[in-house]
């Protein structure tokens, strides 16, 4: 194997490793939202140090690839793609954080009694993370395009806990604290969504070389 | 089309703005810039070996047009064929056509022909004579009737030499670094205003700051000339070029603007060659 292709490999292994992490970020701030233990949330603090020193690693082996290698087409388009991959994913681990924050801040106050979509929604971003991952490791661009028309039921589903919400702290005074908690949990999951549309699209255009940011709306509604 | 204003927006999108930048010079397409060379069909044989087989391309004005590809896969027999230099070598022949601005280039007469397409070569060669004679010796064969000092001193401010050697023109072409040499020898070209320049591989001699220097004298040229540039160094082909064709076995494989070919090419035995997985 050359040299170079090793360099390739050990930056692939490096990202599915920060993907792991990631995956499993999300994972522990998901059950701290919904649990009533602070363990999961203690986790996903505890991952946030990895995810962020191999964020810089994976920088570190981009850069050195680029300036000394000076790669083209396929190689090129990994190298790029890996290095915004690894962005959005350490940017999905500190919105792990602030979910895990925001479950610590509800065990503080009740909402026992409200009602929300927020399980939901947090399955559905769990979902769109992992088939993006998935789509990278297989090289799959059919795959990543599946993930990209996911992102729109996500924002819907957004907006309407967040209605649910507003309406429940129009009624309920006391659950004011906890819904908004909750609305800032909403956010940081639609947003981690809105990372996993970025890696579905830096994994089509690594496979095919094809741009579809901003355009794969256009073919959904026409 | 969904509008903006009613359509969701992609991920990065709803969480940054984001400015693109474009290189707009490298975007314009072939046919956009017009067509400087036209070859159809070209077979090239020395002998009764056949070096190029079918090859079609259009050569756009006023941009730079590398040539690619493993040794022995025709590239500078391709070049030659351009100013009819093959014609040189015993036995050669071509079928197919070669039109430079509409003219078939057999139909022309050769001394012309190699003032408008000038080629500038591997290793400098500039004749044993001064600088300024190295300069002037293409426009005295030319009948050139105007100021020959003016005139060189304009081609070696064009290759970007004038001012190592304006206070020394009646030095030897000799005494010149190899860099400098090589120049002198695109200034020697320049003097007759050609309207294209071939260059077969003119950095290979030359060390890295000077081969600098001479890419870019190549992009400050190609306004008043189209240049077609043989290289063996894809990162020269990638930095240096508008267009690139790479070569295989004498045939054609791929033809594009240098950055898509470079970041996606169409053909696999491209993206082998140019990753370094060639053979």
């Amino acid at each position: 194997m050359r040299h170079f292709d090793e360099l390739l490999g050990d930056l692939r292994a490096k990202l599915l490793q920060m993907s792991g992490l990631v995956e499993l970020a999300i994972r522990d701030s998901v059950h701290a939202l919904e649990g009533i233990e602070d363990s999961n949330a203690r986790s996903v603090f505890k991952r946030e140090v990895d995810i962020n020193r191999l964020e810089l690693e994976i920088d570190g082996t981009v850069t050195t690839l680029l300036a000394l290698e000076q790669p083209v087409a396929s190689d090129l388009r990994f190298i790029t793609a890996a290095a915004k991959i690894n962005n959005n994913l350490e940017r999905i681990g500190d919105l792990a954080v602030n979910i895990a924050e925001r479950s610590q801040s509800l065990l503080q106050h009740p909402h026992s009694g409200i009602r929300t979509d927020i399980p939901q929604l947090a399955e559905l971003t769990e979902s769109m993370v992992k088939r993006a991952l998935e789509a990278f490791v297989a090289k799959d661009a059919d795959a990543a395009r599946a993930v990209l028309v996911s992102d729109d039921a996500i924002d819907d589903l957004r907006d309407s806990i967040f209605n649910d919400l507003i309406d429940q702290m129009k009624t309920n005074s006391q659950s004011v604290q906890a819904c908004v908690d909750l609305m800032f949990a909403g956010r940081s999951l639609e947003r981690i969504a809105d990372h996993a549309t970025n890696i579905a699209e830096a994994v089509v255009f690594m496979i095919e070389g094809v741009e579809v940011r901003r355009h794969h709306t256009q073919a959904v509604s026409g | 089309m969904a509008s903006a204003t009613h359509g969701r927006e992609s991920g990065d999108a709803k969480l940054a703005s984001r400015s693109s930048m474009t290189d707009e010079s490298r975007s314009i397409p072939a046919e956009d810039a017009g067509v400087r060379f036209q070859i159809s069909n070209l077979d090239f044989f020395y002998g009764a070996k056949q070096a190029v087989h079918g090859l079609n391309l259009k050569v756009p004005t006023n941009r730079i047009t590398a040539l690619i590809g493993p040794s022995g896969c025709g590239k500078s027999t391709f070049l030659r064929t351009l100013n009819r230099m093959n014609e040189t070598v015993r036995n050669s022949r071509y079928t197919g056509d070669i039109l430079l601005d509409g003219q078939d280039i057999r139909k022309m007469n050769v001394v012309s022909l190699r003032r408008r397409v000038g080629m500038v070569f591997q290793r400098p060669n500039p004749f044993p004579k001064s600088i300024f004679d190295n300069v002037a010796y293409g426009l005295r064969i030319n009948g050139f009737k105007g100021r020959l000092s003016e005139q060189v001193e304009r081609s070696l401010k064009r290759a970007a030499l004038w001012e190592e050697v304006k206070d020394y023109l009646q030095k030897s072409a000799f005494a010149l670094s190899g860099g400098q040499q090589q120049r002198l020898c695109i200034a020697r070209a320049l003097a007759v205003d050609p309207e294209v320049l071939l260059l077969d591989e003119p950095c290979s001699a030359l060390d890295p700051v000077t081969t600098a220097k001479i890419e870019e004298l190549l992009f400050q040229l190609k306004d008043s000339c189209t240049l077609i540039i043989v290289t063996h160094n894809m990162q020269q082909a990638a930095r240096a070029s508008d267009f690139t064709a790479f070569m295989l076995d004498g045939k054609l494989i791929e033809y594009n603007d240098t950055s898509k070919l470079f970041t996606t090419p169409a053909d696999p035995r491209t993206e082998a060659y140019i990753t370094g997985r060639f053979g």
